[in-house]
């Protein structure tokens, strides 16, 4: 999934600043799983809003409403009968969803109440950890399913480096050292044989460096003219 | 011979070689490099230009270079892959070359969360292993990593670092197998102050035939006190520290400790000297390179040969 941070209260309070009527936009897909910006959060920041703005002697009017998903018009449309009745939309979905929000009504401020951070995994309760950077181009059957790019604090396609210490990552001892996960799973798959292979340069133009994504499934797509 | 390299000529001629490393200065003042070159002219083979060494931006590892260059030393270039992608780094190797440098050092470079610019992007476009198969490419087979075929080939001595007491260590002499495969030269080890340990891993070192087709130089770093014993076993990743050598600096009075480190550390370069496969040393005094002089005199090292 998606994983995000809401962003701090002093943040939002200061985008929101010019505006007495806003619609605070909430998702239900990972940004809810990830216990960011789905309904609850969504409840608890108009909270937050209110009583600052209470406590500094203002006032603002806040709707709450949370989209099974930002990341399509179908679902954005819902808020037309109602969006022009605010000021700005404050977006507690990820980057993508806070974007096409915006992109759908043109004319509306939409603040980011979230800071995206990583496509992940649910570790436990309350905890989210990164397992992919959206390279484009999976290297995963040759490092034993554990993915260098975006778990390897310096991404090394042939390491460790000389900071992996007792498995854990010189950069954080909270976070395992990515090469010494693939040099065990390699072990236990009996496959410590790939680890001697080099693995090449890697081509990124598959990746955000080769420029802006974009995906087309011709045999999905409606004809425009039909 | 692949190159003009003066550790490359005194490796062939089965010389024990000597290195050691010179940090450039944090400003501008190219007097800053020569007064440390000065320390060590006459006294070391090559010395190592670090790159922004612990991601604390320095005057350029090239620029530095080109002075000791001016000066009469071998430089070998330190270049990490934290900074640049393929493109600048091919561009500098070639630039390097041109400007005389015979030495290069491939690594990746220590992560900028630990230097003065932690809010840094990285880059590393390729790792330390490519680096090092980059430059064979461009210097063996005379094209670039696109393919294109070069004018003039850069005549670099081929150089990784490599640390044998890192986890999983397991790995570590497989991981020299790799840096060799990809076309390392010369390797130069993190520091050893666990003799029996480094041996072990020479033993597979030479199991695997490696020390036979590149030139391992053992590193050393002489230990000014018993708190900086303990603070490097304590702080820094993958080294190791045995607690018998920090009991025995801090047995001595504190006004001696340096000259016990000194004294420890030329006793162990003799030991490095002994373990078969091990062609020289490399001296990493940081910050206290007017002792390196003194290390290689009484490790019986000096003069060093022409």
């Amino acid at each position: 999934m998606i994983v995000g941070n809401r962003k701090p209260l002093e943040e939002i309070l200061e985008m929101v600043k010019p505006y007495k009527k806003i619609l605070l936009l909430g998702c239900n897909e990972c940004i809810t799983v990830c216990a960011a910006g789905g309904e609850r959060e969504v409840g608890v920041l108009a909270s937050e809003l209110k009583l600052s703005r209470a406590k500094n002697g203002g006032e603002i009017e806040i709707k709450e409403h949370t989209l099974e998903r930002q990341c399509d018009f179908e679902y954005i449309d819902q808020i037309k009968p109602f969006v022009d009745d605010y000021e700005a939309i404050v977006s507690m979905a990820c980057g993508a969803g806070i974007q096409y929000t915006a992109e759908r009504f043109p004319g509306k401020v939409v603040l980011p109440a979230i800071n995206t951070t990583f496509l992940g995994v649910t570790l436990e309760q309350g905890v989210w950890s990164e397992r992919c950077q959206g390279c484009g181009e999976c290297i995963l059957h040759l490092t034993g399913g554990i993915c260098p790019v975006a778990r390897c604090a310096k991404s090394l396609f042939n390491g460790p480096c000389g900071g992996s210490s007792n498995g854990k990552c010189e950069v954080n001892p909270d976070t395992p050292c990515a090469w010494q996960l693939i040099v065990d799973r390699l072990k236990e798959l009996g496959q410590l044989e790939n680890y001697e292979k080099i693995i090449e340069v890697k081509n990124w133009s598959t990746s955000r460096d080769g420029g802006p994504r974009t995906r087309v499934r011709e045999d999905l797509r409606i004809p425009k003219d039909s | 011979m692949k190159t003009k390299s003066n550790i490359e000529r005194l490796l062939e001629k089965g010389e024990f070689v000597v290195t050691s490393e010179c940090g450039p200065p944090r400003g501008s003042d190219a007097e800053a490099v020569r007064k440390k070159g000065n320390l060590l002219k006459e006294v070391v083979d090559g010395v190592n230009v670090t790159d922004n060494q612990t991601s604390v931006v320095r005057m350029s590892s090239l620029a530095s270079c080109v002075i000791l260059k001016e000066m009469g030393f071998d430089p070998i270039w330190q270049l990490v892959c934290r900074d640049r992608n393929r493109i600048a780094i091919q561009s500098d190797i070639l630039g390097a070359a041109a400007l005389g440098i015979n030495n290069i050092l491939c690594l990746s470079g220590d992560h900028q969360s630990f230097g003065d610019n932690p809010k840094a992007k990285n880059v590393y476009d390729i790792d330390s292993i490519q680096l090092i198969h980059t430059v064979k490419t461009l210097r063996d087979e005379g094209k670039f990593l696109g393919g294109d075929e070069l004018k003039g080939t850069p005549s670099l001595f081929i150089g990784a670092a490599e640390n044998p007491f890192a986890d999983p260590y397991e790995i570590r002499a497989m991981r020299l197998g790799k840096k060799v495969k990809a076309g390392c030269d010369f390797i130069q080890t993190q520091c050893i102050y666990n003799v029996e340990k480094f041996s072990k891993w020479m033993g597979e070192v030479r199991e695997r035939g490696l020390h036979k087709q590149c030139a391992i130089l053992a590193g050393v770093t002489p230990l000014k006190s018993a708190g900086m014993a303990k603070y490097m076993k304590k702080n820094v990743p993958g080294m190791d520290v045995p607690d018998s050598l920090i009991e025995r600096l801090a047995a001595v009075p504190k006004e001696n400790q340096a000259q016990e480190g000194i004294k420890i550390c030329v006793e162990m370069i003799r030991q490095l000297k002994e373990i078969e496969g091990v062609r020289g040393v490399h001296i990493m005094a940081i910050e206290w390179e007017e002792k390196v002089a003194e290390i290689v005199k009484a490790a019986g090292l000096s003069p060093r040969p022409a």
